[in-house]
């Protein structure tokens, strides 16, 4: 499965212009399920549809990833080609500086500062640049919209990973190892690769009102608290699947929730209950799609979210592919 | 001249009346059907002559920010709330009118005589501010208005003229945009147009939200009138857009990151036409198309606008030039519409 994420990770998606990772997982994908279709935003839409010979009660079932990741907008060229940008998404600033960025066609970009009036001024991005290192606004083939993402590859480091964009393309990883694994279901499941998760849960709102599930759960990264002087949180990589209870937009469905718990606990597979304070997932839009979606999330634990180099532990994700396989082969209890 | 009625129409966010009642006289006769919805969008068709069974969507909003008068001192001053956007800075010592009469009133300030040194560098806040309607008490002030009643800018339209053909005057956001899509109703196109002259979009896209559901569009385009800060600046900084460099093309805001297959129709159109046309920044302000895209199952979306100098400010500026190309830009546009391919 390392392979897969590599791929996923490495590839150039920020949002609005996640064509090369649909791209990629369509061909992952396409010999596992029955049906795929790109709705007009650019959600890709996968059905593995029900075995019809299951005496199991069906339901249809919408699991979410979102395949794009933060990145930058080039906002105004000066007159010596140094590009002013924009986030795209929830990019800090103080995860920039000396960083690179690339663009859709591969050219990379340095991201520069303007001489801070302190030493200790804190870094914004309106007084940062980037330079692709262009003599003259003329040689320049760069224009004012370009995105670029973070240049970061994929490092395998054993037991743990690091790459840019594991928000969420491990998630995007984890549904895709799921419809290889899941050789048959009692369900319609609609794995939906959603766009512009990042600039506010816009491709799972559509998509959503497109699937009109009955039960809904999100894959996404969540954060930690295993980290030195971490801000208190009682999830830590490498002790399973995290199963949201709340975070910042949602509270999790019960009944979801439960369902996930009692299958980890019935397949022996590790999991943790997460609480997050800030931040939300497509499961929040999805919940409230036309008359209401009992919508859970299963989450990854991920240190360092929204960084060049995100980590995550490999035991946390195969775990996630396991309960999620055991979740979509029996009844769902809600 | 129909810029100039739109824009001295009263239609703060929420109380567009006079502004949707002035744009029906206008299209009533160039439109196959119309209707007002409970909100109070006014949606009109313009039946398509081709083939094509793909329906367009094109909204301008009718509303503008303002005021709202939510109490009276004992004195017969008002206090007020603003409605939508309005910078602080830019309320002292304006003209306002209030209610449906038009009641004109002034937005108190004090001398700079009486300031000192600290008071001269800061901004007095909304809520310490009042509109002196010429009374002495709260009954005589409770004769001519009353809490909930709205007021506008009280600024005239004019052509100051020169190159770009500038005309000043207040709500060009989005009465620009109006005037856009009434000039484009004119036409009839080879598909059903849905025009739809929305309310309540300075408070949250409010109106575009439930016209979208009840149209379901297949594509839809935004009309605006955007930011253009054009002064001379120190550094070298974007203007967002320029004025008089023709209609402005969004890419990304903070609502909506543009259809790339129906920006590249607009951008492609304005080169093949030679109708000047420029991007705006992306990243900045949020439009109709914010709810439009994300309606249903969703929608292709863009987004082109005239550039507006002042915006929100009460006394905004526009070149008449970039009006007419931003109408030039859509109607070519839309005639090649049905040959882009939407399909993913």
């Amino acid at each position: 499965m390392k392979e897969l994420i590599k791929e996923l990770t490495e590839a150039f998606g920020p949002s609005g212009n996640e064509d090369a990772v649909r791209q990629l997982i369509h061909n992952r994908i396409s010999e596992h399920v029955d049906q795929v279709r790109v709705d007009s935003l650019g959600n890709l839409i996968a059905l593995k549809g029900r075995n019809a010979e299951s005496d199991v009660e069906p339901h249809k079932i919408m699991l979410a990833a979102h395949m794009d990741e933060i990145g930058v907008i080039v906002s105004y060229i000066d007159e010596k080609a140094f590009m002013r940008f924009a986030a795209v998404g929830g990019v800090r600033a103080l995860h920039l500086l000396g960083s690179r960025v690339v663009f859709a066609d591969g050219t990379i970009g340095v991201i520069g500062r303007e001489k801070p009036m302190e030493k200790t001024e804190f870094p914004t991005i309106d007084k940062m640049y980037i330079d692709v290192g262009a003599p003259d606004k003329k040689q320049l083939t760069r224009k004012v919209g370009d995105l670029g993402a973070f240049m970061r590859p994929f490092a395998d480091m054993g037991q743990r990973m690091t790459a840019k964009a594991f928000d969420d393309r491990i998630g995007c990883a984890v549904l895709v190892q799921t419809l290889i694994d899941l050789k048959t279901t009692p369900h319609d499941v609609y794995c939906v690769f959603t766009v512009q998760e990042e600039v506010g849960l816009r491709g799972a709102l559509t998509s959503a009102f497109g699937v009109e599930p009955d039960v809904a759960i999100a894959v996404d990264v969540t954060i930690t608290g295993d980290t030195p002087e971490a801000h208190p949180m009682a999830v830590s990589l490498g002790d399973g699947p995290a199963i949201k209870v709340k975070d910042g937009g949602m509270l999790a469905h019960p009944g979801v929730k439960n369902w996930m718990v009692e299958t980890a606990e019935r397949l022996e597979l590790p999991y943790q209950l997460e609480v997050l304070e800030g931040g939300t997932t497509d499961a929040m839009a999805i919940q409230t799609s036309r008359a209401g979606v009992a919508a859970g999330v299963l989450s990854i634990p991920c240190r360092y979210v929204h960084s060049p180099s995100e980590m995550v532990d490999y035991g946390d994700v195969q775990n996630a592919v396991h309960l999620l396989v055991g979740l979509l082969s029996g009844p769902v209890s809600i | 001249m129909l810029l100039k009625e739109l824009s001295e129409a009263f239609g703060v966010s929420g109380h567009e009346d006079a502004v949707r009642q002035l744009i029906l006289n206008t299209v009533r006769d160039s439109v196959d059907e119309h209707r007002v919805d409970a909100l109070g969008n006014l949606i009109a068709l313009k039946k398509g002559d081709g083939p094509s069974r793909r329906k367009v969507m094109i909204a301008a909003h009718m509303d503008e920010v303002g005021l709202m008068i939510v109490h009276i001192e004992k004195e017969g001053w008002l206090r007020f709330q603003p409605v939508g956007a309005i910078d602080d800075r830019i309320l002292l010592a304006k003209r306002v009118l209030i209610g449906d009469n038009h009641l004109p009133g002034v937005i108190g300030v004090a001398p700079i005589h009486l300031l000192d040194y600290k008071a001269r560098n800061q901004v007095p806040k909304r809520k310490d501010l009042s509109i002196d309607i010429g009374v002495s008490s709260k009954e005589d002030a409770e004769r001519k208005v009353k809490p909930g009643d709205y007021a506008a800018f009280d600024i005239a339209y004019a052509e100051l003229g020169g190159q770009l053909r500038t005309a000043k005057g207040k709500a060009f956001d989005d009465r620009a945009g109006c005037a856009v899509l009434i000039e484009l109703l004119r036409d009839r196109y080879p598909f059903d147009l849905h025009a739809v002259f929305t309310v309540q979009e300075e408070i949250g896209a409010r109106g575009a939200r439930v016209a979208a559901h009840a149209i379901a569009p297949d594509v839809a385009f935004v009309l605006e009138g955007t930011i253009c800060d054009d002064m001379p600046k120190k550094r070298d900084v974007s203007p967002t857009t320029d004025l008089g460099a023709g209609p402005a093309i969004t890419l990304m805001d903070r609502s909506m990151i543009a259809d790339q297959r129906l920006v590249r129709l607009l951008a492609d159109t304005a080169e093949k036409r030679t109708i000047p046309h420029q991007f705006k920044q992306p990243g900045r302000g949020s439009t109709d198309a914010g709810a439009i895209h994300l309606s249903r199952e969703g929608a292709p979306s863009a987004v082109v606008s005239v550039p507006v100098r002042n915006l929100h400010a009460p006394v905004s500026l526009l070149s008449l030039k970039d009006l007419n190309d931003t109408v030039r830009l859509m109607r070519e546009s839309l005639y090649q519409l049905t040959e882009l391919d939407l399909s993913r």
